[in-house]
């Protein structure tokens, strides 16, 4: 019985000496160093370890698979990643342009208009199929990962800068050009018609 | 009539103390916890997160007063009050300094004992209206465990009562230091009167008071419902225990309760045995450090300091040890602390008969 007891003091004492030894080594807040860094785990040791978020950030590598971002001044709207995405997640509504429209950055023409181009991140997967297609290199993965929202709407970003008149004017010179060239087509086919 | 203000003003000033008590001891042991578990504790809300507990407080006055359906309503309402009201009258007894203490009652240890088991009350009460299965286990559990371990603490301060002759914790105060009336021995034989400091507090008096302190100490962390004996609220496995139901104020009140008790058995354990109001420092030929910081003032600074301390080890034993089964509890309490203060017991009787 009393080597028992003795037995829990001695236990418990050594407990106590461990808390202890922890109540006093270095409070201070901790020093945020990235992964790679060879200090990174030794760093732990002896302090404390949590990292006050919104005050302190763990540096992320830049290339990590987190918010998708367009830069929509390069995008040739070509619709690639609409088509490998696999959960769908980006919509995009195009319009043919009369004439090629100027130039993206690496010197592709662009010929389309983007009037919708819309990535639902609520369905997003992270697999960054679409940066892999894209043939412009417009679409990206950036490593913005502290984003929240009260609506869920408000997770689809819209990265499509044109206005909805200016979208429908484009659409009436489209069908304009295109009825032209139906007509033109059709006074050509009735000239062949009448010379034949 | 005037000292009818001074009674109200009395108890409003501890009242007062132990709010404020609470809201930074729970700041304390929040802090001391994490820093024991390599965190960093609250830090937002003011400098280091000092306004913390304050906030919270305000967080709880705002909330609503819910009463289950099934409860019994004035049970319900009653047991927070009951609780608090039982710890807190205990406050009236304890002496701060020479000739400061709120109620100079002669049969003051015996008040106080008496009166904190109406806390016991309180808890069967809060358990019994919740009418909820985990608070009922936790208000039982909280019952058996407190009226069980009254008994090795109770013997453990009637050890020091035959030592000192007296129930009168002012009285006792005194005996611990340069103020003594009557002739202090260090261990029995060298007599201190004139010495003072840390070599005639009680536990040095009679050395076997030490194991009586830790026999008291004990019993009290499992009075005062604490890790590792804190079973009644066992989180893991009652929710709160007894305070599940609680919201609002009436949680409020029964933390208040909580760390008072902390406080009130830390400050009994200081007066019986660490000294009370007197100084550590004894007095050393002509450097009369005992006579120079024995008064008033460096009483409550004293008697405050050591009972800081003590709760600090009791916050520091809460986050080290783990929780106590039940079996294992009682076992302790009726198996080692009984016998031991019993013996601590027989000890004092002879050492007051034979040497002093």
């Amino acid at each position: 019985m009393i080597i028992k007891a003795i037995n829990g003091f001695t236990t418990a004492l050594k407990g106590l000496s461990l808390t202890f030894k922890h109540l006093v080594s270095g409070n201070s807040k901790r020093q945020v160093s990235h992964i790679s860094d060879n200090n990174y785990f030794k760093q732990l040791e002896g302090t404390t370890n949590t990292i006050q978020y919104p005050h302190q950030q763990l540096p992320v590598p830049e290339v990590g698979r987190y918010q998708l971002d367009v830069e929509i001044d390069d995008c040739i709207v070509c619709d690639l990643c609409a088509k490998i995405c696999p959960v769908d997640c980006i919509t995009i509504d195009s319009i043919k342009a009369t004439e090629a429209i100027g130039q993206t950055s690496d010197g592709t023409t662009k010929r389309i208009y983007a009037a919708k181009f819309d990535i639902d991140m609520a369905k997003c997967m992270y697999c960054g199929l679409c940066t892999i297609v894209c043939p412009t290199e417009c679409i990206v993965m950036t490593n913005q990962y502290d984003r929240s929202f009260f609506e869920l709407k408000d997770l689809t970003y819209e990265f499509a800068d044109m206005p909805a008149d200016v979208a429908a004017e484009k659409r009436r010179l489209l069908e304009n050009q295109l009825a032209e060239r139906q007509a033109a087509k059709l006074a050509a086919l009735n000239k062949k018609e009448g010379s034949a | 009539m005037n000292f009818y203000i001074t009674y109200f003003l009395i108890a409003i000033g501890l009242f007062v103390f132990v709010a404020v008590f609470t809201l930074f001891g729970v700041y304390a042991e929040r802090k001391l916890s994490a820093f024991i578990q390599d965190r960093l504790g609250p830090t937002e809300v003011g400098k280091y997160g000092l306004l913390q507990t304050v906030a919270d407080i305000i967080k709880l006055i705002q909330k609503e007063l819910i009463i289950p359906a099934s409860a019994d309503k004035m049970l319900f309402l009653m047991a927070p009050l009951i609780i608090f009201v039982a710890v807190y009258l205990g406050f009236a007894a304890l002496p701060w300094a020479p000739g400061l203490v709120p109620a100079k009652i002669n049969i003051g240890l015996y008040y106080i004992l008496a009166i904190i088991s109406i806390e016991t009350l309180g808890i069967l009460m809060a358990g019994w209206g919740s009418n909820n299965k985990y608070s009922i286990l936790g208000a039982m559990r909280s019952a058996a465990q407190i009226i069980s371990y009254e008994i090795p603490a109770g013997f453990a301060l009637i050890s020091v009562v035959m030592i000192a002759q007296s129930l009168d914790l002012q009285t006792i105060s005194l005996q611990q230091g340069v103020l003594s009336h009557e002739k202090t021995k260090f261990l029995g034989f060298w007599d201190v009167s004139a010495t003072g400091g840390i070599l005639s507090w009680n536990i040095f008096r009679a050395p076997h008071l030490i194991i009586a302190f830790i026999v008291y100490f004990i019993a009290s962390l499992a009075e005062s419902n604490r890790a590792p004996f804190d079973i009644p609220e066992a989180e893991s496995e009652l929710v709160a225990g007894f305070h599940t139901e609680f919201t609002g104020l009436q949680f409020a009140l029964v933390f208040l309760a909580e760390y008072a008790m902390m406080f009130l058995v830390s400050m009994v354990a200081v007066i019986l045995f660490l000294g009370a109001w007197n100084t550590p420092l004894p007095n050393i030929g002509i450097v009369r450090l005992a006579d120079w910081t024995t008064g008033t003032a460096w009483g409550i600074l004293w008697i405050g300091a050591k009972t800081l301390g003590l709760i600090a080890v009791q916050m520091w034993i809460r986050w080290t040890l783990p929780r106590l089964r039940v079996d294992q509890l009682m076992n302790l309490c009726w198996k080692v602390l009984t016998p031991l203060a019993f013996v601590c017991m027989l000890i004092s009787g002879v050492w007051r008969l034979w040497l002093m």
